[in-house]
């Protein structure tokens, strides 16, 4: 019950946040930690839950983008149908992508990962009659769901809530599901869970496939978002980064996506204006929360917060 | 001659050029308190692994009640009716214990794949659990954290692991290792309270308790069965001494 | 005719550049089972060593020693007072290996720049021969030599040396490694500065062929992962052989395949991965 109310309290401030920041440069920066908190939060489920460390995650997230892109140039498909295709068409690369990549395991998977990300920036950066090259593809208009406008910054960020509150339950529902504690019962324990009757191989896929469709979420608002799409997306610094914002923010917990998000995202926004060298200080932050709070932000927040509590008590 | 519970025929398994299972054939009948012992590097464990999947048999016959399981997974094996417990306690040492053997309860019912709504803190798996745990009488401690049990707590909670799967075969790796004589009573109680329609099979060493708890036993050595009989046999079987004091 | 000749020697150019880098990168992960990923980032930081040594008027050889002694002694930092506080967390040190990437990626941005810079390979080294009726860059045939001579001072450390023979020991099996009285932890951070030292040396003597350039960090590691993962974790020949594999595929993929270069190059890494995940030669599983 105690949770719920907390929940609540936590859509109501995120719905009430546009009209405290006021300022419509703000309100867009919200409307991108949203995006890259569903986009970590997709990986969490990888990393976090399933204990597989992926270095490739962009290829959700850009093909997701490229797909939806692509579909609307190309085909002149509405902006909802267009996004419909690229879950399908991402959803699917995913389910392909997850048999290669569980082939292996720890070292393995996130070489082999990394490997499947390149392979999709390298295309998106040759295949130029397709993605536009280095130039991307532009010229994209966001969709307008019940008639509604969303090129202002406001109603965007409304439209992102929906989208973020949606994921963040479902996920929610999966991790904390009899799938969820099997999934991570194979992280823990991985040969007592094959004794026990659970088939390891295939919750992981499962997971991989699941992962990959939240990323390609992440992937239809970043192209609406920005009504464009490059190689950068598809980067190895881009896998990186979604990567820090998990390990930053407390991998296997649900709200540890959101922290790491906002804190290298505005990291990356603000700071960038009074610090030139915002890489160097998120590098620097990163090394330091492995070092130091190797469990993330978020429980290593909580923990700060209980010991205060305990030490309260009389 | 009804079916065996387990057949195991011609079992082989080398490392590098080095068997560790040579030719290995044993049946157990149902019901049966079967105690498999050798000296260290008898391939003991070696020979569990292979029959419960955790190691692919390089060739030979695993038979559960008459179904061959050599090419099963071990999670398919698991849905036939084999349980095990492991040496090294492999348990979820930061979830409590009653959660841990839910996730037991989980493996076989079809329930496990449900994605869509939470894991249910009460209900028919939970008590499941509860059943498993008070076999081993550790109900008291079903809200603890594992980590906080003591080792012969853990050991006990390892065998209502195994046991909420209700198997028709129970493989038991060592049981009673690093045991007190207090736990061990403990043990060898709810073992033998254990009723017949489940078959044990046994890894353990030659004690007094493994002793007294089996009807037949199977002698290891280097891979190969040297002696099989029962304890009567065995006990006075020349090659038992051998094996065990030097020849 | 002379297409493939020129063809062929590029790749063995860029196979032997491959060599130096990923050496270093294969020693480190066979060793500590750290997959470097800073590994790009000290060939780039040792190019632009390089470059600013080399602007003073000195020596090219020189400048490339100095750059290595340099990013060894950085590495060195770093593995003994990040990774060595992480030990025993894989996962973690290659946490921490990509963050110090992002950090020295930056600096470089922040010191030099962000315009490419090129850099001049030794006077005595310019010019082009004539090789079987093509003509080609002398000093691509410099790089060539100077790889092979780098593969057998290696091998000769790996197969002749005290250290080696340390080295060899903690490949197979560390904690009997440990238990025979070997110094782990001092030949953990040796084999770091190495690997340092011989990513640091191979951005100097790759700049006239590659140049310096922000990026060059992520364009490099890649290479070195697909490079070590074909052809064996912890093997000196896997890596020489790997990296001359991975030059052809590269050199002919970019000539006759533009678009598909880099499918052509990251999916045998990913086939290798999921048939043998031990690679081709190496002895321990990625």
């Amino acid at each position: 019950m105690k949770r719920a109310v907390l929940a609540a309290a936590g859509v109501a401030a995120l719905a009430l946040l546009p009209c405290a920041l006021g300022n419509e440069y703000y309100v867009n920066l919200s409307s991108q930690v949203l995006i890259a908190a569903i986009f970590a939060m997709s990986l969490n489920i990888l990393v976090g839950y399933g204990g597989l460390v992926s270095l490739g995650h962009a290829a959700y997230l850009g093909v997701g983008a490229y797909a939806t892109a692509w579909v609307a140039l190309r085909f002149g498909l509405g902006p909802f149908a267009s996004g419909a295709v690229a879950l399908g068409v991402t959803t699917l690369m995913a389910a392909a992508y997850g048999v290669l990549a569980l082939r292996a395991s720890g070292l393995g998977f996130l070489m082999i990962t990394l490997a499947l990300g390149q392979i999709l920036w390298g295309l998106a950066y040759r295949w130029v009659s397709v993605t536009g090259g280095d130039n991307g593809l532009s010229g994209l208009v966001r969709p307008r769901p019940f008639g509604i406008d969303l090129t202002d910054a406001r109603p965007f960020y409304y439209f992102t809530l929906v989208v973020f509150v949606a994921a963040f339950a479902l996920i929610a529902l999966f991790v904390r599901s009899p799938f969820g504690a099997s999934l991570q019962g194979a992280r823990d324990q991985p040969r007592r869970m094959t004794a026990l009757g659970f088939h390891v191989w295939m919750i992981r896929w499962i997971a991989f496939v699941v992962s990959g469709f939240w990323g390609a979420v992440a992937g239809v608002l970043y192209v609406y978002y920005n009504n464009f799409i490059s190689p950068h997306a598809l980067s190895l610094t881009q896998s990186a980064e979604v990567l820090l914002m998990v390990i930053a923010g407390g991998p296997a917990t649900l709200l540890g996506p959101l922290v790491g998000a906002a804190l290298v995202v505005l990291v990356k926004d603000v700071a960038s204006a009074y610090v030139e060298r915002w890489t160097l200080l998120l590098g620097v932050i990163f090394v330091a929360i492995v070092l130091f709070l190797p469990d993330g932000l978020v429980p290593g927040v909580r923990r700060l917060w209980v010991d205060r509590i305990a030490r309260r008590a009389p | 001659m009804s079916v065996p519970a387990l057949a195991v025929r011609q079992l082989c398994k080398s490392f590098g050029g080095l068997p560790a299972t040579d030719n290995v054939s044993l049946e157990v009948a149902p019901g049966e308190r079967r105690l498999v012992i050798g000296p260290n590097g008898a391939g003991k464990t070696t020979l569990f692994n292979l029959i419960s999947g955790d190691l692919r048999a390089d060739a030979g016959s695993v038979r559960l009640f008459g179904e061959e399981m050599v090419k099963l997974r071990p999670d398919q094996r698991a849905h036939r009716g084999l349980a095990r417990t492991y040496q090294i306690i492999t348990l979820f040492p930061r979830d409590s214990l009653v959660r841990n053997v839910m996730l037991s309860v989980l493996g076989l019912s079809p329930r496990r794949w449900h994605a869509w709504r939470p894991l249910p803190g009460s209900g028919e798996l939970r008590d499941k659990a509860l059943a498993a745990l008070a076999r081993v009488g550790l109900e008291p401690l079903a809200e603890r954290a594992v980590s906080e049990l003591s080792y012969g707590e853990k050991r006990r909670a390892e065998i209502a692991m195994a046991l909420a799967q209700n198997p028709r075969v129970l493989l038991l790796d060592e049981p009673l290792a690093g045991l007190s004589v207090e736990e061990r009573k403990v043990v060898q109680s709810l073992l033998e309270a254990i009723p017949r329609d489940m078959t044990i099979v046994m890894i353990e060493h030659d004690t007094d308790a493994a002793l007294a708890f089996a009807e037949r036993i199977t002698v290891l050595h280097y891979g190969n069965v040297i002696v099989e009989g029962t304890r009567a046999e065995v006990v006075a079987h020349p090659r038992t001494r051998e094996v065990y004091l030097g020849a | 005719m002379a297409f493939w000749i020129t063809q062929s020697l590029n790749s063995l150019a860029l196979g032997g550049l491959l060599f130096i880098l990923s050496a270093g990168f294969s020693l480190i992960f066979g060793l500590m089972r750290i997959a470097n990923l800073s590994h790009g980032a000290y060939f780039m930081l040792g190019a632009y060593v390089g470059l600013t040594l080399l602007r003073t008027g000195m020596n090219f050889w020189l400048a490339v020693l100095l750059a290595g002694v340099a990013i060894a002694i950085f590495g060195g930092l770093i593995e003994r007072f990040v990774l060595r506080r992480l030990a025993g967390q894989t996962l973690s040190q290659v946490l921490a290996t990509l963050g110090i990437a992002f950090v020295i990626a930056d600096s470089c941005l922040w010191i030099w720049g962000g315009d490419p810079m090129p850099l001049s390979g030794p006077a005595s080294l310019r010019g082009a021969v004539r090789v079987m009726g093509a003509l080609f860059p002398l000093y691509r045939l410099a790089v060539i030599a100077l790889a092979l001579a780098a593969f057998v001072a290696l091998w000769l450390l790996v197969e002749k040396t005290r250290m080696g023979a340390m080295i060899r020991a903690g490949v197979d099996d560390l904690d009997m490694a440990r238990g025979v009285g070997i110094p782990v932890r001092s030949l953990f951070t040796a084999v770091f500065c190495l690997g340092a030292a011989l990513a640091g040396m191979g951005g100097v003597i790759a700049g006239p062929i590659l140049s310096v350039y922000p990026g060059l960090d992520a364009d490099m590691l890649p290479l070195a992962l697909v490079v070590v993962i074909l052809g064996g974790v912890g093997s000196l020949v896997g890596a020489g052989v790997g990296s001359v594999v991975i030059g052809f595929i590269y050199t002919f993929g970019q000539a006759l395949l533009p678009d598909l270069a880099y499918v052509i190059l990251f999916l045998p890494m990913v086939l290798v991965l999921a048939a043998r995940p031990r690679g081709l030669f190496g002895r321990i599983a990625a």
